[in-house]
């Protein structure tokens, strides 16, 4: 169980986060929406313990994060970032690789248990075809996977994603929300951030809606994203699309053009 | 050295990878046998082994040839072949653990100052009529400043980020660049200006065992230092924050790597003045061989480099009747080299 409470953080003098309060526990997958510049990616670094927070704690197993070593943080929570190119062309064997470092330590080669796990979560992301592809090379989607890899080669119960879904065709996202969806149910706590409201309404357990430094809302996605909710994070007006048995599908803008109904 | 650019099979295992790791120590020894037997007074390298296996015990020599073989060999070569080494070793180790701290492979060890701050002092040094030790000293000292000169600015103006560290380095060269130009046109045109211009060429051939007695286990210490560096400068070319995120210490690692690639650095100015595009190309030709992965990638470069230098001193001393300065010689087979190795070096640029 990853916690904070009541987390202030500013940059220079500009609030970012003014008494956010968020949690993680194994076995759920938590959206957080926010605007752009809303501090959700800061959030995240706060509760792996990359920045250090003004006010507020952040605790794991009810211990608070800074009494744990950065080796001993990574095998509690691993961080995927948003996915990026790298400026040498590891291999994604060799970049899953990395997630073994907390367990080893710096200066000890991979030894066959750490190649285990490896290849254990390579194959169960369904990359292992890559593995010897150089990361550079393979397309985003498969990028994100080698990153979502190595964080599960870190066998951390917490996943914490930055963006997962962003930079990646539809196909990819639908994918890609299923296999997070999956590690959820397998026992993992997943939290990610995402730009796009409607990923939410089908696959998160629980949404924390991220506006003015706090937290506007933190619960089921059906209580929590509502119209009126959408148009506090991003100024515009929406409707709510339902399918026929009631079940909240998509949101669609009715701004700026004829308001149509379903 | 086109011969050694093997494009690396994707997923080469077993023994063909083993056999990579072998290239890179195995050309580092033939090149020091082709360096201690070539000269005014070439042997055959045969010759150069029956010699070394006598001064092991191994085999019978007979006492005259034993002591002009000594002379030649452990008296005049071996200096200038260790110094090839440890020199071309220290360039090529740090050229690479800051391609990986600064995530940019264009990156080379002078990147912070160190070359420019070495070259001005010694400079200063030889304006100033010192000894050579003096030189070498002041050298090492003045390359040790100009670092840390730069590392100050980006801690003082930039919380010690890379961009800022980049920065920081780029001043201070600059700053140590026209202290270099001042002494020059200070000195005398007649005998310390051309002292200092030659200086700056870059040469093996002032070297003698004493100087690197001293030099040598610094140098050897920097080295595996670096070299088992490389799993975390792995985790740290993907990021500041992935890193810390893998447990990876960030600053004390890169404040760490920053010592001793300076450290190397600088004695490298000290022992054998400026020599340039080692510490650049090396690590391209590295990687070739045996992929990015620093772990594995240190200690290629290391001994690549060492072959480098060994077979571009080689060439330096015994292509004219007069010695080249080595310098002129490693830009000179440095640049075709590179230009060899870009088509494949650029795949994993974005």
């Amino acid at each position: 169980m990853l916690s904070a409470r009541g987390i202030h953080f500013g940059y220079r003098g500009r609030t970012v986060l003014a008494g956010a309060d968020l949690a993680l526990a194994p076995g759920e997958l938590v959206c957080l929406l926010g605007g752009n510049g809303a501090g959700k990616s800061t959030l995240l670094k706060i509760m792996l313990g990359l920045l250090t927070p003004q006010k507020g704690e952040v605790t794991v197993g009810g211990q608070p994060l800074d009494a744990f070593a950065r080796r001993e943080v990574a095998r509690r929570a691993a961080y995927v970032p948003q996915v990026h190119a790298a400026p040498f062309p590891y291999t994604v064997r060799q970049v899953v690789t990395m997630g073994r470092l907390p367990a080893r330590g710096l200066f000890h080669a991979p030894g066959e248990g750490d190649r285990t796990v490896v290849e254990r979560v390579l194959d169960h992301l369904g990359i292992g075809h890559l593995a010897e592809r150089p990361y550079t090379e393979v397309s985003g989607g498969e990028r994100q996977l080698a990153l979502i890899a190595r964080a599960l080669a870190q066998e951390a119960p917490l996943l914490i994603m930055d963006e997962p879904l962003s930079g990646l065709d539809y196909g990819h996202q639908v994918r890609l929300l299923a296999r997070l969806e999956g590690l959820a149910a397998e026992g993992y706590g997943v939290l990610m951030t995402t730009h796009d409201p409607d990923q939410p309404l089908s696959g998160c357990h629980r949404v924390a809606l991220l506006k003015d430094g706090r937290i506007a809302g933190d619960g089921r996605p059906a209580e929590v994203l509502t119209p009126d909710a959408i148009r506090l994070l991003y100024g515009v007006s929406v409707a709510l699309l339902r399918d026929a048995g009631g079940q909240a599908i998509a949101f669609r803008p009715t701004e700026g053009k004829t308001a149509c109904s379903p | 050295m086109a011969e050694i650019v093997l494009p690396r099979p994707p997923g080469a295992a077993g023994p063909l990878r083993l056999a990579t790791l072998l290239v890179a120590p195995a050309l580092a020894l033939a090149a020091a046998l082709l360096a201690l037997s070539l000269g005014r007074y070439p042997l055959p390298a045969t010759e150069t082994l029956r010699f070394l296996a006598a001064a092991a015990g191994l085999v019978e020599m007979e006492p005259e040839r034993y002591a002009l073989l000594h002379n030649l060999i452990v008296e005049i070569r071996l200096p200038r072949v260790l110094a090839a080494i440890l020199v071309g070793a220290s360039l090529s180790v740090s050229g690479a653990a800051y391609q990986a701290l600064f995530r940019n492979p264009l990156v080379s060890p002078g990147l912070l100052g160190v070359l420019a701050g070495a070259s001005a002092g010694a400079a200063l040094g030889i304006l100033l009529g010192g000894s050579w030790l003096f030189v070498q000293t002041a050298a090492f000292l003045t390359g040790l400043t100009a670092v840390g000169i730069g590392v100050g600015i980006a801690h003082l103006f930039g919380g010690g980020s890379l961009v800022m560290l980049i920065l920081g380095g780029i001043l201070s060269g600059a700053l140590f660049m026209s202290l270099l130009s001042m002494v020059k046109y200070v000195a005398d045109p007649y005998n310390q200006l051309p002292a200092i211009v030659y200086w700056l060429m870059g040469s093996l051939g002032q070297v003698n065992l004493t100087d690197m007695a001293w030099a040598a286990i610094p140098m050897s210490v920097g080295i595996v230092v670096l070299c088992f560096m490389g799993r975390a400068l792995d985790a740290l070319s993907m990021g500041d924050d992935e890193a810390r995120a893998l447990g990876v210490p960030v600053k004390t690692v890169r404040l760490a790597t920053i010592a001793f690639a300076t450290l190397i650095s600088a004695l490298t100015v000290s022992i054998a003045g400026m020599i340039g595009w080692v510490g650049l190309v090396v690590p391209h030709i590295a990687r070739l061989l045996v992929g990015p992965g620093n772990a594995r990638l240190l200690p290629a470069a290391a001994f690549l480099g060492a072959a480098f230098l060994l077979f571009a001193d080689s060439l330096a001393r015994n292509v004219f009747t007069t010695e080249l300065p080595i310098g002129i010689v490693t830009e000179l087979i440095g640049i075709p080299v590179f230009l060899l190795v870009l088509s494949r070096v650029r795949r994993g640029w974005n």
